[in-house]
């Protein structure tokens, strides 16, 4: 018997999609029968309680939520977000119902090991309810109460070998897509980068002074998994400088039917026979493709490395070889002046161990974004209320035609002293004997 | 409590009506110095548990550990 009466998230579990419902119910019935004897730390009740708060939620068109506050763990100020309910008396298994942030692997690759302890960990100091994973990445263990904190953090570093992630104005939890453990179209060691800079900027992970959060993400090709250049500020993209490499053979082969387009992605149902022309060629945005019966060619300086072409005859194209990555930045949701993809800042760098040429640019970004952000302002906000040239000079970096978005709208010219041929300063009596008065 | 720690105090105690603030107001106290020398004076205070953080999730502020109403009205106190 449900401790709470819930009829209106009853009816979400009758459509065709798995519920979020139903996995609460599944975990309130697992705690009240406890078959492993586990000795819960928090309410056991708090499954029920968080349906029955939003139920009443439901019911009343309002949050009963409050968030934010000082719990966290010692000395770090990010990965655990306060909240509350604000009807605990209704509600008591959740009156304090803490959000962890727990750093992800590289990848996302777990050994059944660590999921079996994580959540061992989590049905005794938290409710069970997680969220594998939240939008930056992390696991999110969704429910606990203060006392549970420390010990929990304990048991993830100590014995699991991993950490809290960020939130707050921190550097949020670095993310990277699966790169070269899986996909040949990774450019780089995206997983490698991950851990690397994770380990070196955890000062900025753990203790906030920036304006606002900030967010690295790596995606090691421009098929974006990670979907860095539309949800980080800075955005590390793997790209070629070379030439796609052309099997023609295995074109022939696409062509003649012997090889599945998309990799018989979409086999559901009968596309009728490849076309190359209708399906490759004349879907490229830059239209740098060209077919003429019997072989494919590629006009190479006016791809924009879309990857559509790529994605669908993979045995016949491939990544160029001479291999790296563009850098974007400034991407956000809306919260201010809506949301934005990431500004081409660097269109190719080598991407090597120990990442310096790349660390020196985030560095140079952080130091003036700190000094002249403002506060809850993101970089992306920065950029467009400082002007692109402004970070162009502070990361000390030429601008290029890649950096032009667009015509300029103010027909005025700004030079700086440094720009002008003899600066600023004249000889005045020179000039006076040039000029009377 | 070193000289830095001190003006820290002092700026914190001499507001009212805010208990809460976010990192750039330090940058005020200290004109001379970069965000990452300030950072690490307030990183020094958390240590020592003179200053606590305040999140409300996305954004992070500081302030005197105990003040304002947050510790006594969540029952965290």
């Amino acid at each position: 018997m449900a401790k709470h009466a819930t009829p209106k998230l009853d009816q979400l579990e009758s459509g065709p999609w798995p519920s979020f419902v139903s996995d609460i119910k599944q975990e309130a019935a697992y705690r009240a029968a406890n078959p492993n004897k586990v000795e819960f730390q928090i309410p056991v009740d708090c499954p029920d309680d968080l349906l029955g708060v939003l139920e009443l939620s439901y019911n009343e068109r309002e949050t009963h939520w409050k968030h934010g506050g000082i719990v966290g763990v010692f000395g770090y100020g990010g990965g655990v977000i306060g909240r509350y309910c604000d009807q605990p008396e209704k509600f008591p298994g959740v009156a304090h119902f803490h959000t962890v942030r727990v750093n992800q692997p590289a990848g996302k690759y777990y050994t059944t090991k660590f999921l079996r302890e994580l959540c061992d960990l989590w049905d005794m100091r938290g409710s069970g309810l997680t969220n594998m994973h939240g939008s930056t990445g992390d696991i999110v263990l969704l429910g606990t109460q203060t006392p549970q904190l420390e010990e929990l953090f304990f048991e993830l570093t100590h014995k699991m070998g991993t950490d809290l992630g960020g939130s707050g104005s921190n550097l949020r939890t670095p993310a990277a897509c699966l790169g070269q453990s899986r996909c040949e179209y990774a450019c780089y060691d995206t997983q490698d980068m991950c851990y690397q800079l994770t380990m070196d900027y955890q000062d900025e992970l753990h203790r906030p002074a920036f304006p606002y959060k900030f967010k690295f993400k790596f995606d090691g090709c421009p098929n974006g998994c990670v979907a860095a250049m539309a949800r980080s500020d800075f955005a590390v993209v793997g790209t070629w400088k070379d030439d796609i490499r052309i099997d023609h053979a295995a074109v022939s082969a696409y062509v003649g039917g012997e090889f599945a387009p998309n990799a018989g992605a979409h086999s559901g149902r009968d596309w009728g026979k490849f076309d190359i022309q209708a399906e490759i060629v004349d879907r490229c945005p830059t239209q740098c493709m060209s077919w003429n019966g019997s072989k494919l060619s590629i006009n190479n300086k006016e791809c924009t490395r879309c990857m559509h072409c790529i994605n669908a005859m993979p045995r016949a194209l491939g990544i160029g070889n001479e291999r790296g990555a563009s850098i974007l930045v400034g991407a956000k949701a809306p919260v201010l002046d809506g949301a934005q993809m990431g500004s081409l800042l660097v269109p190719f760098v080598e991407v090597s161990q120990p990442y310096d040429e790349i660390k020196e640019i985030i560095e140079k970004i952080w130091d003036w974004w700190m000094e002249d952000g403002k506060n809850r302002e993101r970089l992306g906000e920065t950029i467009r209320r400082l002007s692109f040239q402004r970070l162009l000079e502070v990361v000390g970096l030429e601008a290029q035609a890649v950096h032009v978005k667009e015509p300029r709208h103010n027909p005025y010219i700004f030079f700086n002293e440094d720009e002008v041929p003899g600066g600023w300063e004249r000889d005045l009596e020179a000039y006076r004997s040039r000029h009377q008065r | 409590m070193t000289e830095e720690q001190q003006k820290i105090v002092d700026f914190l105690k001499g507001k009212t009506g805010k208990t809460k603030f976010y990192f750039n107001d330090f940058l005020e106290v200290f004109p001379d110095k970069g965000p990452r020398d300030v950072k690490k004076v307030l990183t020094s205070m958390v240590n020592a548990e003179i200053l606590e953080f305040w999140s409300s999730g996305s954004t992070t502020m500081y302030g005197l550990k105990g003040a304002g109403k947050q510790t006594h009205a969540e029952g965290e106190d």
